[in-house]
């Protein structure tokens, strides 16, 4: 243990503690910009300086180890000084529309302005040098180096969060920006679109694109139907930016919200989620059986999930020799796109063409995943807007909504129908578990061995889990199973996916299924989830998944009646041909670079 | 203050038999090269003037089965170039001062970084450092060097952002501690010593520790090499015995016309005619790694300062915000002022914004970038304005 005095309150620390991390245990608040929970130690900024007597320089106090018997200081004149000179020359070298700017109160260097760097400032704009120049090349966000202050955080999750490394550090001095390989646009290099930068970013200088405008658009224009469909992650996080703590399921009351917005009918990405399984599970069914009773040598397993498109984007770059072993479903997005102007206008009697198809998404991913040339099998594009978490605390702001008191209210029908199996795709190891759920009836005849379907050893935030479930009395369609250990793995974080692949590339992984997910903690944790997300906010928000599955009457995939009854009345069975048609993709190979 | 006279010395390019002082350090405990260092008082000559001995000490003291000898010679400063010319003489007791160094440290292995625009010693050094390898193994010594080279980025002369490019990363530096004692190039315990120092510290080893503490002040031991440069009849290197004043030095080198001499580099301080007589060029006065620039009435000193803040604003690293900022900041600031555009008390305002860069930038370089500013505008201030 150490000991140190820091504003003069004595304090021990384990060794190895910061002392900004010592000061926080005496509940002394230091400013910090660079520093971010997910990320490793920068140092970059130096807004978090204080005084160490006796040393030559201030210290940063988010990268340097409390020592034993340091004397810290942490607001003398000394520190007050070189904190707005600092803060001072940061905004000296950011562009400050701060009126205009899409982050305007949500913006970290906003804030420290408005504590250390108020009234005059001294110094010279620099942004006159830097030509203004905004990549807006992703249709999932856009990147303005004129509002970067070089940080690196974007950068830092970049590469050890995502280890995709789309974005690095060029040049030096005056220079020095943060860039892609060899200057390209952002739609033109590796990044999978993930967002987990424009969630870091502390400026405006990364956010995503967006769609506000068009939404409110479609909504006013009378020849239009707009359906809006619901993410799982969507429900435990809004609440955050609406003056809730982190955790809270908020499910209802959005609906009510969506309602009063608006849109005309209120859906639920879940009732695909519940298809995504019911497909999903019948093809790595399939696969098994053409492997083991078939002989048939050429079945690509294990097989992925291809629910995150972030994970998608990611394969094609990066292992594209693996691309026939993801499975052929669209996303929970897609499959509801493209049933939302087929299934869905044929019930309702809706021309398709009048039909704007909404998403609500805790993911950037998802705005490039609706552009893919793909995702167009009604005919239409199928899904024609994607909001993220955030963009729709916006809308209910602009609306003028009293969020907190909003009764709450049920998602319409048809494609409203949910179970807790969908919910639980918002969490890292929640497909694992759905498909686990049928997978094993449809074999079985009977319910998952685990208490309360609750399959423990998938869920948690571990970067790479394993399961092995045995099979035994199986049901005669079934019976070559029979005895089988079915072998899972889940990943989140591609980090964690870059783990798994380099397993299979190696012929180590002897796995039959393996869910991944781009962001760490799965969707909770996605790059369009509201600002901060870190480790602590990631675990509420995946509490509260977890509570909303125990709350559901239903809970496995195949019980949901709405998805019993479009097999019947469109479908037919799944992995249909008209499954195929509506519900299965393709993948492309893409550059590594 | 203690004075030494100007006396020119011949110690780093003295003809020596290598072979010799090799056995001699092989037949010597770890313990015993330490003492021989913290004895001689020998200070780093890269500039920063850290002593030797304790670096050696503290490195010997960890304990790790690999440790590093890395010798810096990515000699960027501004107006230097001594170490240039000590590889290409005396190449052997470079390599001969890292390989006591290992002894001392318990290391096997040695970097020298070597300064991207010299590679064109490479042809020469290589064969040399082939017979070497060849010499030390008759004498018994388990050690090997290798060489890598820089780029270009001045910042690279900075430790731990050498160690970064060595390691085949952006050269920028990292966060201390961990010190590179504790954790140098790969993590491991090392050692990074300038050319000249380990020149220096094999002569030690020949001359033993007394003959060095002979030459110069109680603070500044020793003697070490000047890159003498600007208005002068005779640039050039020289060896000079520490101690002297700058007056001394300028009545040596001086043209008759002498107004200011920039001791240490861009990142040095900047000494007017006023200060000569009672400035000692040393670790009591003004420190240097070697650059002795002199300037004559014809310079305008708003040229040279103006040259130096360009100069960093384009070779700081852009990591931290004092520096990469605050270089732009101060370069853009005499503009002003110069163009009557700010008034001269924008002036105070930049001084106030070097004293943050000192005590708030990462590392040395954005630390020292005031050293210049301040020993210029607080000497030459009219010049900056008018």
């Amino acid at each position: 243990m150490i000991n140190l005095l820091i504003n003069d309150k004595k304090v021990t620390v384990e060794e190895g503690t910061t002392v900004l991390a010592a000061a926080k245990t005496l509940n002394i608040n230091i400013p910090t910009l660079c520093n971010h929970d997910d990320l490793c130690v920068a140092g970059n900024c130096r807004v978090c300086v204080v005084e160490q007597t006796g040393a030559r320089t201030l210290i940063a106090s988010c990268a340097t180890p409390a020592a034993e018997g340091m004397d810290i200081h942490t607001n003398t004149l000394k520190v007050r000084n070189a904190r707005k000179h600092i803060v001072e020359l940061l905004l000296s070298e950011h562009r400050s529309d701060c009126t205009k700017c899409y982050k305007n109160q949500n913006c970290e260097l906003q804030s420290l302005a408005n504590e250390f760097a108020f009234g005059d400032h001294i110094f010279l704009s620099l942004i006159e040098d830097h030509a203004i120049n905004i990549d807006r090349s992703s249709p999932s966000f856009s990147k303005d180096d004129s509002k970067c202050i070089r940080c690196q955080r974007c950068v830092r999750t970049c590469s050890e969060l995502q280890q995709v490394s789309a974005i690095s550090v060029a040049n030096k001095g005056a220079h020095q920006k943060i860039s892609s390989f060899h200057d390209r646009p952002m739609s033109h290099v590796v990044c999978t679109n993930c967002g987990q930068c424009v969630n870091r970013c502390p400026t405006g200088a990364l956010v995503e694109k967006t769609y506000i405008d068009q939404v409110w658009d479609a909504i006013y224009d009378p020849d239009k139907h707009v359906v809006v469909q619901t993410a799982p992650a969507v429900r435990v996080a809004l609440g955050e930016d609406l003056g809730y703590d982190p955790g809270e399921r908020v499910t209802g009351k959005m609906v009510t919200a969506l309602k009063q917005l608006g849109f005309n009918s209120v859906l639920d990405t879940d009732f695909s989620a519940d298809l995504t399984i019911m497909e999903e599970g019948t093809e790595l069914l399939t696969r098994l059986k053409k492997a083991l009773v078939d002989g048939d040598t050429k079945v690509s397993l294990p097989m992925f999930t291809s629910c995150s498109p972030g994970w998608i984007k990611f394969i094609e770059h990066k292992f594209p020799e693996f691309l026939p072993n993801l499975s052929t479903c669209k996303s929970p997005q897609q499959m509801f796109g493209a049933l939302a102007k087929t299934y869905y206008a044929k019930k309702r009697n809706i021309d398709p063409s009048k039909i704007v198809s909404v998403s609500i998404m805790p993911c950037t991913a998802k705005k490039f995943e609706a552009d893919r040339p793909e995702m167009r099998s009604s005919g239409y594009k199928d899904v024609d807007y994607v909001l993220t978490t955030r963009e729709l605390a916006v809308m209910i702001k602009q609306a003028g909504l009293d969020f907190k008191n909003l009764e709450e209210s049920n998602y319409d029908s048809i494609m409203g129908e949910s179970t807790g199996a969908a919910v639980i795709f918002g969490a890292t190891g929640g497909v694992m578990e759905a498909a686990l759920r049928t997978a094993y009836e449809i074999v079985t005849g009977r319910e998952v061995p685990f208490g309360n379907l609750n399959i423990i050893p998938v869920r948690g935030m571990e970067g790479v889990k394993e399961a092995t479930i045995k099979i035994e009395g199986c049901v005669e369609a079934w019976k070559f199973l029979e005895g089988a250990e079915l072998k899972v793995a889940i990943a989140h974080g591609l980090v964690n996916a870059n783990k798994i692949m380099k397993m299979t590339r190696e012929g180590r992984a002897p796995y039959h299924f393996v869910e991944i997910m781009a962001c760490p903690g799965g969707c909770i944790g996605g790059g369009g989830q509201p600002i901060p997300t870190n480790v602590e906010i990631r675990k509420n928000r995946m509490k509260a998944i977890y509570s909303e599955d125990a709350h559901m009457v239903l809970r496995k995939s195949h019980d949901n009646p709405e998805v019993k009854a479009i097999y019947e009345e469109f479908l037919e069975s799944p992995n249909s041909h008209k499954s195929h048609e509506l519900l299965h993709t393709h993948y492309v190979e893409r550059d590594d670079y | 203050m203690e004075n030494k006279e100007l006396t020119k010395v011949d110690l780093i390019f003295e003809k020596i038999d290598n072979t010799e002082v090799l056995k001699k350090a092989f037949n010597m405990t770890q313990a015993g090269i330490i003492q021989d260092m913290l004895d001689s008082g020998l200070k780093g000559r890269g500039g920063a003037g850290f002593p030797t001995g304790l670096k050696w000490k503290y490195t010997a003291a960890e304990n790790s089965p690999d440790k590093y000898v890395v010798c810096n010679a990515d000699e960027g400063e501004p107006g230097t170039f001594k170490d240039r010319e000590i590889l290409d003489r005396v190449s052997n007791k470079v390599h001969g001062g890292m390989v006591i160094a290992g002894k001392a440290i318990g290391a096997k292995k040695g970097i020298v970084y070597l300064r991207g625009e010299y590679r064109y010693l490479l042809p020469k050094l290589m064969p040399e450092l082939e017979a070497f390898h060849k010499l030390i193994k008759e004498i018994g010594f388990d050690f090997e060097i290798e060489y890598k080279m820089g780029s270009g980025a001045y910042i690279c002369g900075e430790e731990s952002a050498l160690f970064e490019s060595i390691e085949g990363r952006r050269g920028e530096p990292r966060n201390k501690p961990p010190y590179p004692t504790v954790s140098g190039v790969y993590g491991k315990p090392t050692s990074i010593n300038n050319v000249e120092t380990l020149v220096t510290a094999m002569m030690i080893i020949n001359h033993g520790p007394q003959k060095f503490i002979s030459y110069g002040t109680k603070d500044s031991r020793g003697s070490k090499v000047f890159s003498v440069s600007g208005d002068t009849p005779t640039p050039g290197i020289f060896e000079l015995e520490l101690g002297m004043t700058v007056l001394q030095f300028v009545d040596e080198f001086g043209d008759g016309d002498t107004k200011a001499v920039q001791v240490g580099g861009a990142s040095g301080f900047c000494v007017p005619r006023k200060k000569f007589a009672e400035t000692i060029i040393g670790f009591e006065g003004v420190p240097t790694g070697g650059s002795m620039k002199l300037f004559n009435s014809s310079r305008s000193m708003y040229n040279v300062l103006h040259n130096y803040l360009d100069f960093f604003a384009e070779e700081s690293c852009g990591q931290c915000t004092p520096c990469r900022v605050g270089c732009q900041q101060l370069l853009k600031g005499v503009e002003k002022v110069k163009k009557g555009e700010a008034k001269s008390t924008y002036l105070n305002e930049l001084t106030k914004l070097a004293d943050t860069m000192k005590i708030a930038a990462k590392c040395g370089l954005g630390q020292s970038v005031g050293n210049a500013f301040k020993s210029i505008v607080g000497n030459f201030r009219e010049e900056i304005i008018y």
